[in-house]
């Protein structure tokens, strides 16, 4: 990046794509309109590829699709007013996921600006708390030091979502070209030093209480895949030999046909996993913050636990539960710090307590409560756990699944087996319904010789269907399981469990209007549709083998079934609610008394 | 004449802090548009409260210090302040305990006070050391400058006059100095 050496007079639009061009963006997501304009004309001669989408809200989930698979920021551009609020969805979901995403959106010229002008709004007002930071800039020659820490800001400490809103007039000006030194972007942000290691006294505090616990469980969360720590996280995993849950974002960080992996902990995770960290007595939390979906109700959760809470965001520390050792720092990091403090400790002779009792006593549980459904019998409708199984096992390696929000997306966690990071990407703390097709069309952009399969119910679908024009028209062939059971079955499964069978405006009718394999086909797409066990097999099979057009698979799943195990909102972990064929040996799960064994220990 | 109104029961909203379990947070921020937004918009968002709040610039340019009486009661100061540093605006967040800072708070207000109250007006301000600003045949505006307890009391005195208008600016509060360095406290 040479400056040239005469000032170079250019227009703040050409400073925008230059600017886009310079922070490396080679795919971005969008939507034109009046106010930015003047950005879409330089970009008709930039190399960064442009995925026109059909909504805008399908350019924010793109964008996190694209961020979540590659590690790179997503970038999605569309214009003022209903465009920049139709980005507040996707914007909050990356905010709540901590995805890495710049937003820029057009704005009415700066004269123009609080006169309600049109396609006027506020939108740096609107999306102030649901970014991780924001900016108007005023004039052209803002513009590339905006960009620069707008992208600076999404990628670092915690990552996030950024917005810079740009009046017509700032882009349509003149400036004079100048790409900002990462020292002046350090000097212009003083409020904003992330901090990325961790304090030295904790980590080998924290590697002090590892070697001490009796019954570790590794917590990790989201935060491993964006601190890119998936390999550390197996190294201290297996120098310690214990055992990791993985939450619902943190799914493919651990592989899940690790013998020391218990898979999704949580509302909807499987019984070892939630009664592991119940009964832990040290809680090894690695990116994950405590959310209510994990914790149940939160004074009854892991009461035994001491908690090591390693997290690159210090307001997350004692949020929900107050951390025994804090760690604020960038998981990779300290993860391999604790690494090491751990194997200096075993060379200056400290011995590993005693984990067996505790291990045979998870594959006690483990062998009593797998994962399990009834299969249905000839003739019925399908079971969507089995759709989702002959999936997983016929799936080229390497392929990607995204998911929307409700059963379906519960029920890809629990019987996909995730063995690779980067390969699950879905809706988690805002819980989007119909995520899960934009966001698939973004992972393509990002892995375009991955197959990637967006797992859909019927409810997500319908959200943001239309963006299948866009997988056809941009040529991002991706591949749609929709598990259609006439439901929005996860409120249905409430409202059967909580709301005594009263089914309040649940019904969609899905299997009756829309024809899903007709829109699919109005589209450009292949649409299969899927009644039977033995037909799901030979669909898959089929739209695998099609790799130049987007294929859309109706199954035609039953209503009437629920996800579990399942904890209740707001009750404890130790409540969970157990699949109907394993609730005779419920029993097994409930903690065992301390021994006078164990008091006299503790008393040590 | 200006329309007048009482605060019957003297002790009303002004009770000021005092039985609150509050804090003071003086945050230096970078002077940018929207900033006050932004601080004002997480106390919103998180549920927090704020019992008052100041803002002007600070000594340094480009920086303005706001200072925050924040009610503990509805957050746990520590959540608070790692939020607020969340803000990329945001450079620094002093908590000053009341114990160990020094406050300060201006209060002008509008008096009820015909030819018959005048003088018991007048040497009540003399004794909280206030100043008189303005005078008509019916009213006086007066100014006090001082710790907001004092402030509390002295609105209290008022209140049995009748108070036309009355406007705090909120407290604004520096750390006490150590005993070392302190040359002289000055009340």
């Amino acid at each position: 990046m040479t400056e040239p050496a005469a000032p170079e007079r250019i227009t703040g639009a050409q400073a925008l794509i230059r600017s886009l061009e310079y922070e490396n963006v080679d795919a971005m997501f969008g939507y034109p309109g009046g106010c930015i304009l003047p950005a879409y004309d330089p970009l008709m001669d930039s190399p960064i590829r442009h995925v026109l989408v059909r909504h805008e809200q399908g350019a924010g989930h793109a964008a996190e699709g694209y961020a979540h698979v590659s590690g790179k920021p997503g970038v999605a551009m569309v214009t003022s007013g209903p465009a920049a609020t139709n980005l507040v969805t996707p914007l909050m979901d990356a905010y709540m996921d901590s995805i890495p995403m710049v937003a820029i959106t057009g704005q009415v010229p700066t004269a123009a600006i609080g006169s309600d002008a049109f396609q006027e709004c506020d939108t740096v007002g609107i999306t102030r708390s649901c970014t991780k930071h924001n900016e108007l800039v005023m004039s052209a020659d803002e513009i590339p030091m905006a960009i620069r820490q707008a992208f600076h800001i999404a990628t670092t400490g915690r990552p996030g979502p950024t917005l810079v809103d740009i009046p017509k007039d700032a882009l349509t000006g003149e400036m004079t070209w100048h790409w900002p030194t990462d020292e002046e972007v350090f000097d212009s942000l003083p409020g904003y030093r992330p901090n990325t290691k961790g304090h030295p006294r904790m980590i080998r505090e924290a590697a002090r209480l590892i070697l001490a616990s009796e019954r570790p469980v590794v917590y990790a969360g989201g935060g491993i895949l964006k601190a890119r720590a998936a390999e550390v996280l197996r190294e201290l995993v297996e120098l310690i030999d214990g055992h990791v849950v993985t939450t619902l974002m943190a799914r493919g960080a651990f592989p899940d046909d690790h013998p020391n992996c218990l898979g999704m902990p949580g509302m909807h995770g499987n019984a070892t996993a939630v009664t592991a960290m119940q009964q832990s007595d040290l809680l090894i939390t690695l990116g994950a913050r405590f959310d209510d979906r994990i914790t149940g109700k939160v004074d009854a959760f892991a009461p035994d636990a001491k908690i090591i809470h390693v997290d690159i965001d210090p307001a997350e520390q004692g949020k929900v539960r107050r951390p025994d050792v804090p760690i604020v720092g960038d998981a990779k990091y300290v993860i391999t710090e604790i690494i090491r403090e751990i194997r200096d400790l075993l060379q200056g002779g400290t011995r590993q307590a005693d984990t067996s009792a505790w291990k045979s006593q998870v594959s006690g549980w483990q062998e009593q409560f797998p994962m399990t459904y009834e299969r249905s019998a000839p003739g019925d409708l399908l079971k969507p756990q089995f759709c989702i199984e002959q999936l997983n096992e016929r799936a080229p390696k390497g392929t990607i699944v995204t998911s929307g929000v409700g059963q379906h997306q519960m029920y890809t966690s629990q019987y996909w087996k995730f063995n690779d990071p980067y390969t699950w990407v879905n809706s988690g703390g805002l819980g989007t319904m119909g995520f899960s097709l934009p966001a698939a069309i973004g992972a393509k952009a990002a892995m375009p010789d991955r197959t990637v399969w967006a797992i859909d119910g019927d409810g997500c679908f319908q959200m943001t269907a239309t963006e299948l024009v866009t997988a056809t028209l941009e040529k991002l062939p991706i591949k749609v399981a929709l598990l259609n059971n006439n439901f929005l079955g996860m409120v249905r499964q409430w409202q059967e469990m909580f709301y005594d069978e009263r089914y309040s405006e649940v019904f969609l009718d899905s299997s009756n209007v829309p024809n899903f394999v007709m829109m699919a086909e109005s589209m450009g797409c292949i649409g299969i549709l899927v009644e039977s066990p033995e037909e799901v097999g030979p669909a898959i099979e089929k739209a695998n083998s099609i790799n130049d057009r987007t294929v859309v698979i109706e199954f035609r799943t039953d209503a009437t079934e629920g996800v579990f195990p399942m904890v209740p909102a707001g009750a404890s972990n130790s409540d969970l609610i157990l699949h109907p064929t394993q609730q005779d040996r419920a029993e097994a799960l409930k903690p065992v008394p301390d021994s006078v064994d164990n008091k006299l220990k503790d008393g040590h | 004449m200006p329309r007048t109104r009482d605060y019957p029961g003297a002790r009303s909203a002004n009770t000021y802090a005092e039985g609150m379990n509050h804090h003071i947070l003086s945050v230096l921020v970078q002077n940018r548009p929207g900033v006050l937004a932004r601080v004002a918009g997480l106390f919103a968002r998180r549920g927090y409260n704020i019992f008052s709040l100041a803002v002007a610039p600070a000594e340094v340019e480009g920086r303005s210090r706001i200072t925050i009486v924040v009610d503990l009661d509805s957050a746990p100061l520590e959540q608070i302040t790692k939020q607020l540093f969340k803000l990329i605006d945001v450079i620094k967040i002093s908590e000053l305990d009341p114990e160990l800072s020094v406050e300060r708070e201006l209060l002008i207000a509008t008096i009820k006070s015909d030819a018959t109250q005048r003088s018991e007006v007048v040497s009540l301000v003399d004794i909280f050391e206030g100043k008189i600003i303005a005078v008509s045949e019916a009213v006086i505006t007066v100014s006090l400058e001082g710790h907001p307890n004092k402030l509390n009391d002295f609105e209290d005195l008022l209140g049995e006059y009748g108070i036309v208008e009355l406007q705090r600016t909120g407290r604004v509060a520096l750390p006490k100095l150590d005993r070392g360095s302190r040359l002289r406290a000055v009340n």
